[in-house]
């Protein structure tokens, strides 16, 4: 057995996290600050924080992640790191000529007490940020909430670094997309696109976290939202905020400053959540639905009643991120399936809550966590088995051991490739996470069978 | 893509390049400070028969925001040193990053003796340390989670990482692992391997080896089985190297008493100090290991490498020299004489494809070294090598050790002060007869260093940075380009295939025989893939439009 160790009886636990369903700020930071077009995500830590969140977002994504790192020593832990952040941010101008360095701490930095704006504002009065770049940043400590947090600290942190208030109101809705895939942004795009409305959606990691191969590699690729649309987002008529624990920071950030309304819903991963994404986006922009989307939602719900004899009653464990969860498991239940265990490694009450209101109404009761671990779950699962278990690739690991078919989604997904060219949100993003499970599923029926009941129709 | 295949004439056009205004051009961009200290740490290799050996910079901190390759010293101890050890709970006392970053992302296989034996490699333990655990301290949670550790697992060992605030707050990780140690009456003991410490992660691997030889080695003096018994140093067991060389040591009657570590159990190191010889792998990360045991236990240690099967052959009969016996150096002989011929049948496979190629290395503490027999054996030129985290010593070979000026970074690591043990020392060779054995060209304690291996007129980058990856890759055009996972795809998007020489792309084993077989099928593939063809799509080769069907 792989995770031979995990016992069917489950001690409480205060102190000890095994197996997080979680990891820090400052991955999330960098993946947001990569949406930003021309932009150089920096580290303000050791070397290992960088190393680290630039290796598993490649694992990931299969994609060039550069960001630099201040390189903490011994001493920059005792004085203070303002010199060799200017001095980073003076070189990564002069070698690698990015638009924008976007900064984030981490828990070195934190804990001694770095002042990112104070630092900043020497770089620039010191002349060290060239005419017409910028430098923006986000305080990122990995010891408070999740990347999660990371991620939302840092699209609040492109706010402030960029969104601008000319009193002149433009026909345009701000889109926070949420800690997606640069799949699901396009999608997110295509859709307000097919539906006529002018949006700037912010990070957008589309086109540099899954560029093309031509033989030239470029740094800083044509993706990524510009800076000049970011700081037209003060102007536009409203934000439309997509996961609540990644956006609603930076949503209520641009509403506070800039008065500029936010809808804060679901991540439209599903049928119910999507449907309520296209419903803002309508009112919102006072357009019509196109023929084009309702074909799109009819094949999704055709294709959901053609599933439903597979998926009714059917078990599932699942953990990830918040965002994620929430919409997945109201997608669940409108498939008449029972999610029983979900866990988060991010902390949040609303989680817990919001789960629990989603579920009520199911035969089964719900096991659900916030800030807690994959060895919870697994010692679950042992006690409650399910049919089917959605997670990213640590997940593989208890569905070998339990013979349980497993759907990845989430981050990280490091044992596949080609995933973050898929969206999982929209109409077709539910199509092809319906697809997934339902062949994970019926992979364990045509394994199992008897031969007697072997079927070639299904 | 590159412009042509023709391997050889390319291999002799950089013979006559000019590598100093190829390094010049490099630095040209730098800010005037940032090219004065990268220059010492790019050098040369002499033209012709020069034997002076270029002092390159190397150890020395990474210059801010030029996107390094390297990591951090937590890296180095718990990634690389402790990772592949199965039976003891690593504990991260910290916030979870560390602790999830690190988690089986290094491909160090296992193979527990049985289905019952303990493996707590699958799992990932953490403080993950939250503000107000910053605030007011996190020893008492630290004791908290080694009990719950202990309550649900019962292991024999626990140990515990620093990460970088811990250090700061100043939470007294070895005095909490001494209490619950006498508590639990298992061996608990702790590692100050804080991210900021030193400049890579080699401060990490001189922890690691520090700790491990404090708490661990010498605990367990039975003598095992076998005749000729060795521990292998600096083997870590990536992608299955630490079975292939366990399978052609066990043919020769080659007994292993441990492994430093892959594959390895903390029973093993225990047991260490009663092995004979020490055959050290990875010349950086575990010497420090092989050192103090030669001084405390008596046990010899040789430079040995196993990547490379006239390389594997070459260190076989090194540990065959060193016991002297008739029978093992005919045994080591008959494995060579069964393994290398089907080895040489692969290696001429490739090489028709491969020959005259052109390679770079930018990896690890030596691997950019080892890895130069296998392209060597494929009839391919390593044009440019360095390493993310070698000291001079790996470059110039140990003679130039007592000429290293020690600086602050490498002052604040502990050097542990290690005397002879009045018990537990036993002679393995006598003076005179170490003295024969060198004469006879078996070398102790000596290592030569990568600069050597390099051709003449070749470079020489320590600690490479991403600009000067790509400047490399527009100069040379290399066939392929070694580095690790952070370089792969920069390197593959501009049309180089690029392999990773740490996680060995989710291949291997490339160790022993076996694997110089495997490596020489994956280079084969890699730099004649039908993918590098496709690159342009055919209206980019052609773009002028000819309107077959237009209206008018």
């Amino acid at each position: 057995m792989l995770l031979r160790h995990t016992s069917k009886e489950i001690l409480e636990r205060k102190a000890l996290m095994i197996n997080p369903a979680k990891t820090c700020q400052p991955i999330g930071a960098m993946y947001a600050a990569l949406g930003v077009h021309g932009c150089m995500p920096h580290s303000h830590g050791s070397q290992g924080c960088c190393s680290y969140h630039r290796s598993t977002l490649t694992r990931h994504y299969k994609e060039p992640v550069v960001a630099g790192t201040s390189s903490f020593t011994e001493g920059s832990s005792v004085f203070g790191g303002q010199s060799n952040l200017i001095q980073a941010i003076d070189n990564m101008f002069t070698i690698y000529e990015p638009e924008v360095i976007a900064v984030h701490t981490t828990c070195l930095s934190e804990t001694i007490g770095d002042d990112l704006t104070q630092i900043v504002k020497k770089a620039y009065d010191d002349g060290k940020v060239p005419a017409g770049k910028h430098v923006i940043y986000a305080p990122t400590p990995s010891y408070v909430g999740s990347h999660v947090t990371g991620f939302s600290n840092m699209c609040k942190g492109i706010v402030n670094g960029f969104s601008e208030k000319t009193g002149e109101k433009r026909n345009q809705i701000n889109i926070l997309p949420g800690y997606v895939e640069p799949a699901d942004m396009e999608e997110i795009k295509r859709l307000t696109t097919e539906m006529g409305i002018e949006t700037v959606m912010f990070p957008d990691t589309s086109g540099v976290m899954n560029g093309p191969q031509t033989g030239r590699y470029h740094m800083f690729p044509k993706g990524g939202t510009t800076v000049d649309e970011l700081k037209s987002t003060g102007d536009s008529m409203g934000t439309i905020a997509l996961g609540s624990f990644a956006s609603s920071l930076a949503a209520k950030f641009l509403d506070t400053k800039f008065k500029v309304p936010c809808q804060i819903q679901e991540l439209p991963i599903g049928l119910p959540a999507t449907d309520r994404f296209i419903n803002s986006l309508r009112k919102m922009a006072g357009v019509n639905v196109p023929d084009s989307i309702t074909r799109e939602r009819g094949q999704l719900v055709d294709v959901m009643t053609d599933m439903a004899q597979y998926f009714y009653g059917k078990k599932v464990a699942l953990f990830g991120d918040p965002d994620q969860l929430i919409a997945l498991t109201e997608f669940l239940v409108s498939l008449d399936m029972i999610p029983v265990h979900i866990v988060t490694g991010t902390p949040g009450k609303e989680f817990t809550a919001k789960i629990l209101e989603l579920t009520k109404d199911q035969s089964e009761p719900v096991n659900v966590k916030a800030h807690g671990d994959m060895f919870l779950l697994h010692q679950w699962i042992k006690n409650t088995s399910v049919d089917l278990l959605i997670g990213n690739t640590y997940g593989k690991y208890i569905a070998r051991d339990e013979d349980i078919p497993f759907v990845r989604h989430g981050f990280p997904i490091m044992d596949r490739v080609g995933h973050s060219y898929f969206p999982t949100v929209g109409y077709k993003g539910g199509l092809r996470l319906v697809e997934k499970m339902l062949d994970a599923m019926l992979d364990k029926k045509d394994r199992d069978s008897p031969e007697e009941s072997f079927e070639l129709v299904l | 893509m590159k412009d042509t295949q023709e391997g050889l004439a390319v291999a002799d056009k950089t013979i006559d390049m000019d590598l100093n205004k190829i390094k010049a051009q490099i630095l040209d961009k730098y800010p005037i400070k940032v090219a004065r200290k990268r220059a010492k740490q790019i050098v040369v290799t002499q033209p012709g028969d020069s034997n002076t050996m270029p002092e390159i910079g190397a150890n020395v901190r990474t210059i801010p925001g030029i996107l390094t390759q390297r990591g951090c010293c937590y890296a180095g101890c718990k990634g690389v040193i402790l990772g592949p050890t199965r039976d003891v709970i690593n504990i991260v006392h910290g916030p979870v990053g560390c602790s999830f970053y690190a988690w089986l992302t290094r491909r160090n296989q296992t193979r527990p003796a049985n289905d019952d034996s303990p493996n707590y490699m699958n799992y990932c333990f953490t403080t993950d340390m939250q503000d107000q655990n910053i605030v007011f301290g996190g020893e008492k949670k630290l004791k908290q989670a080694i009990q719950e550790a202990y309550d649900i697992f019962h292991p024999q060992t626990i140990s515990v990482f620093s990460t970088c605030p811990v250090g700061l707050i100043g939470d007294d990780v070895h005095s909490v692992c001494r209490e619950m140690k006498e508590t639990l009456g298992i061996n608990i003991f702790g590692f100050s391997c804080e991210g900021y410490k030193g400049v890579s992660q080699s401060a990490g691997h001189h922890i690691a080896n520090n700790g491990i030889f404090k708490n661990v080695v010498g605990m367990d003096d039975t003598i095992r089985e076998g005749k000729f018994r060795i521990n292998l140093l600096g083997e870590y067991n990536i992608g299955g190297d630490s079975f292939e060389i366990e399978r052609i040591l066990n043919d020769c009657g080659i007994s292993l008493i441990s492994t430093f570590s892959g594959n390895s159990t903390m029973g093993q190191f225990a047991n260490s100090h009663t092995a004979d010889l020490n055959a050290v792998m990875c010349h950086r990360s575990i010497t420090y290991m092989a050192e103090m045991m030669e001084t405390k236990y008596g046990i010899p240690w040789i430079k040995i490498n196993f990547i490379g099967a006239e390389a594997t052959a070459k260190s076989l009969r090194k540990i065959a020299q060193y016991f002297e016996d008739e029978e093992l150096i005919a045994k080591v002989e008959e494995v060579i004489a069964r393994e290398l011929p089907s080895v040489k049948v692969e290696m001429e496979k490739a090489r028709a494809l491969c020959e005259g190629k052109l390679a770079m290395l930018f990896v690890g503490g030596s691997r950019a070294h080892h890895y130069q027999e296998l392209f060597g054996e494929l009839g391919m030129k390593t044009v440019s090598a360095g390493y993310e985290f070698g000291h001079r010593d790996d470059y110039e070979g140990r003679r130039v050790i007592p000429s290293i000026k020690v600086d602050a970074d490498s002052r604040n690591i502990e050097e542990l002060s290690v005397e002879q043990d009045p018990e537990k020392y036993r002679l393995r060779k006598t003076e005179a007869e170490l003295a024969e054995l060198t004469a006879k060209g078996l070398e102790f304690s000596q290592y030569d260093g990568l600069i050597k291996e390099m051709k003449n007129n070749t470079l020489v980058i320590d600690d490479i940075s991403q600009y000067e990856t790509e400047k490399l890759i527009e100069a040379f055009k290399p066939d392929i380009f070694c580095a690790g996972i952070k370089e792969k795809y920069a390197i593959q998007k501009s049309g180089v295939p690029m392999k990773q020489l740490h996680s060995y792309d989710y291949g291997g084993p490339y160790a022993g025989f076996q694997g110089a077989v495997n490596f020489y099928q994956e280079i084969a593939r890699m730099t004649n893939s039908k993918v590098w063809s496709y690159v342009k799509a055919p209206w980019e080769k052609e773009p002028e439009l000819a309107a077959t069907y237009a209206l008018s």
